[in-house]
C-alpha cells in the first residue's frame, strides 16, 4: 500500500498532462472536425475532396504512425520543430478531427431537409440556416457519438507516452520499473483512467439531459 | 400591376420535366388556389416562386424582383414571401416564441423586446397565445400549423405561399387552420395555396388554377371551375374529388 500512496502524486502530476493535452487537442479536433464536416457538405468539388482525403487518410493509419509522422517525420525536414507535447496535441487533435468530422456530417445530414426548407424560405442564408437551425438540432443528436469519440481519444493519448511525453502512463511506467511494483502501479493506472472516463461520462449524460429537445 | 409574373416557367428534375411552359399572372390581394393530382407539378410550381426549387427555365417575377437574374439577392426576396409546409417544419428545439421570433431578430435585427411583442399579438390572431411558450413537440398538428403561419407573418410578407397546409392533419384540426386562413385572405393577404380543400378554394380563392401533367390546364373562376369545367381533364378531376 505504501507504494500506492507514494506513487499516487506523482501519477497525477501525470494525469494533470493527460487532460491537459486531452482538453485542448479534443477542442481542437472538434474545431477541424466542424470545418471538415462543412467542407464535405459544400456544394464544390474541390472542398468535398480535401475532406474526403483527410478523413480517409487518418481512419485508413495507426494513430502511433500519425504521431511517428508528425514527431519525427516532419520535425526531420527542419523546416520547424515541434516539442513533444504540440506533436502530441496536433496528432491527438488531426486524428480525433477526421472522426469527428463523420460524426458532424452524419448528424447534419439526419436533420430533415423541411428545416433548411422552412430557415431559407423565411430569408435565412445558407451559413445562418446551419448556426440557428441545423446544427443547434445535429448536436443534440451527435453527442452521444462525440461523447464515444473524445473517450477513445482520451485513451489514445496514454500511446504519447512512447514519444517522451510525461502524462499518466509514462509516469505509470517509470513508477513501475522504480518500484518493482508493476500489478499495483499498473492497477493504480487503470483506476484513475477508469474515474475519469466515467466522469466524462457523468458530465456528457448530464449535458445529454439538459439540452434534450421537448 | 400584378405581384406575381410567371412567364415561360419550366423546371426539370433531371430528364423529368414537371413544369413546362407555365404562364401566370398574381394581383395584389388576390387568393389562388392551385389544385391538381398528385403528381401534377403543382407544389413544384409554388416551390418556384420562392425559389426553394431552382428555376430551369423561363422567368418569375416577384413583387418587382426577377428572382430568376442570378444576380438577386434571393434571401432579400424570401423575407417578402411567407412560406406553410405541409409537414409544419417549426424548429423543434426553439419554443413556439422563439420560432416566431428568430427570423425578425437574426435577419430583421429586431429587437427582442419588439419581436416578442409582435409575436404574442400574431399568436393571439391564431388563437394561440397561451402556448407561447410550450415547444412544437407539445403542440396537436393544427397548432403547429397555425404556429407555422404565424412564424412566416412575423417577417411581415407581401405574399404567402401555402404547400398543401392541411394535408397531413387530423380532419378536426382542418378547419382550425383554414379559419385563420381565411381571416388572413380577409384582411387582404396575397395568398397562394396548393390545396385539396376544394371547399376552401370555392369559398375564399378568388380564382383556382388546376394543373396536370406539368401544364396549367384551366384556370378561371371558382364557381366557374367547379360548376362549369371546360376541359375533360378538369371534369375528371373534379368529379373524383367532390
Amino acid at each position: 500500500m505504501d507504494v500506492i500512496t507514494a506513487s499516487i502524486p506523482i501519477l497525477l502530476k501525470g494525469l494533470q498532462v493527460t487532460l491537459y493535452i486531452f482538453v485542448i487537442a479534443i477542442i481542437l479536433g472538434f474545431l477541424i472536425g466542424l470545418v471538415i464536416a462543412l467542407f464535405r457538405l459544400a456544394p464544390i468539388k474541390l472542398l468535398n475532396w480535401i475532406a474526403k482525403v483527410y478523413v480517409d487518410a487518418i481512419r485508413g493509419t495507426p494513430f502511433i504512425v500519425q504521431l511517428f509522422f508528425i514527431y519525427f517525420g516532419v520535425n526531420s525536414l527542419h523546416l520547424i520543430s515541434l516539442n513533444s507535447t504540440t506533436a502530441g496535441i496536433i496528432t491527438v487533435a488531426i486524428n480525433a478531427g477526421a472522426y469527428f468530422a463523420e460524426i458532424i456530417r452524419a448528424g447534419i445530414q439526419s436533420i430533415d431537409k423541411g428545416q433548411t426548407e422552412a430557415a431559407r424560405s423565411i430569408g435565412f442564408t445558407g451559413a445562418q440556416t446551419m448556426r440557428y437551425v441545423v446544427l443547434p438540432q445535429a448536436f443534440r443528436r451527435m453527442l452521444p457519438t462525440i461523447t464515444n469519440q473524445s473517450i477513445i481519444s482520451l485513451k489514445d493519448t496514454s500511446l504519447l507516452s512512447v514519444i517522451g511525453i510525461a502524462d499518466l502512463t509514462q509516469q505509470g511506467q517509470i513508477q513501475a520499473s522504480a518500484t518493482f511494483e508493476a500489478f499495483k502501479i499498473w492497477l493504480a493506472v487503470g483506476v484513475i483512467y477508469f474515474i475519469i472516463i466515467y466522469l466524462l461520462t457523468l458530465l456528457a449524460n448530464f449535458v445529454e439531459r439538459r439540452i434534450q429537445v421537448r | 400591376m400584378s405581384i406575381i409574373t410567371v412567364k415561360n416557367l419550366s423546371k426539370s428534375f433531371g430528364k423529368l420535366e414537371v413544369l413546362k411552359d407555365i404562364n401566370a399572372e398574381i394581383q395584389e390581394k388576390e387568393v389562388i388556389c392551385v389544385i391538381g393530382p398528385s403528381g401534377s407539378g403543382k407544389s413544384t410550381f409554388l416551390r418556384c416562386l420562392n425559389r426553394l426549387e431552382e428555376i430551369s427555365g423561363g422567368e418569375v417575377v416577384i413583387n418587382g424582383h426577377n428572382i430568376t437574374d442570378p444576380k438577386i439577392n434571393i434571401n432579400k426576396v424570401r423575407q417578402e414571401v411567407g412560406m406553410v409546409f405541409q409537414q409544419f417544419n417549426l424548429f423543434p428545439h426553439k419554443t413556439v416564441l422563439e420560432n416566431i421570433t428568430l427570423g425578425p431578430v437574426k435577419i430583421l435585427s429586431m429587437d427582442k423586446g419588439t419581436a416578442e411583442k409582435k409575436a404574442l399579438e400574431l399568436l393571439n390572431k391564431v388563437g394561440l397565445k397561451e402556448k407561447a411558450h410550450s415547444y412544437p413537440g407539445e403542440l396537436s398538428g393544427g397548432q403547429k400549423q397555425r404556429v407555422a403561419i404565424a412564424r412566416a407573418l412575423a417577417m411581415n410578407p407581401k405574399i404567402m405561399l401555402f404547400d398543401e397546409p392541411t394535408s397531413a392533419l387530423d380532419p378536426e384540426m382542418v378547419g382550425d387552420v383554414l379559419e385563420v386562413m381565411k381571416q388572413l385572405a380577409k384582411e387582404g393577404m396575397t395568398m397562394v395555396v396548393v390545396t385539396h380543400e376544394m371547399g376552401f378554394a370555392r369559398e375564399v380563392g378568388d380564382r383556382v388554377i388546376f394543373m396536370d401533367g406539368g401544364y396549367i390546364v384551366e384556370e378561371n373562376k371558382p364557381n366557374e371551375i367547379f360548376s362549369n369545367p371546360q376541359h375533360e381533364r378538369t371534369k375528371a378531376f373534379l368529379s373524383k374529388v367532390l
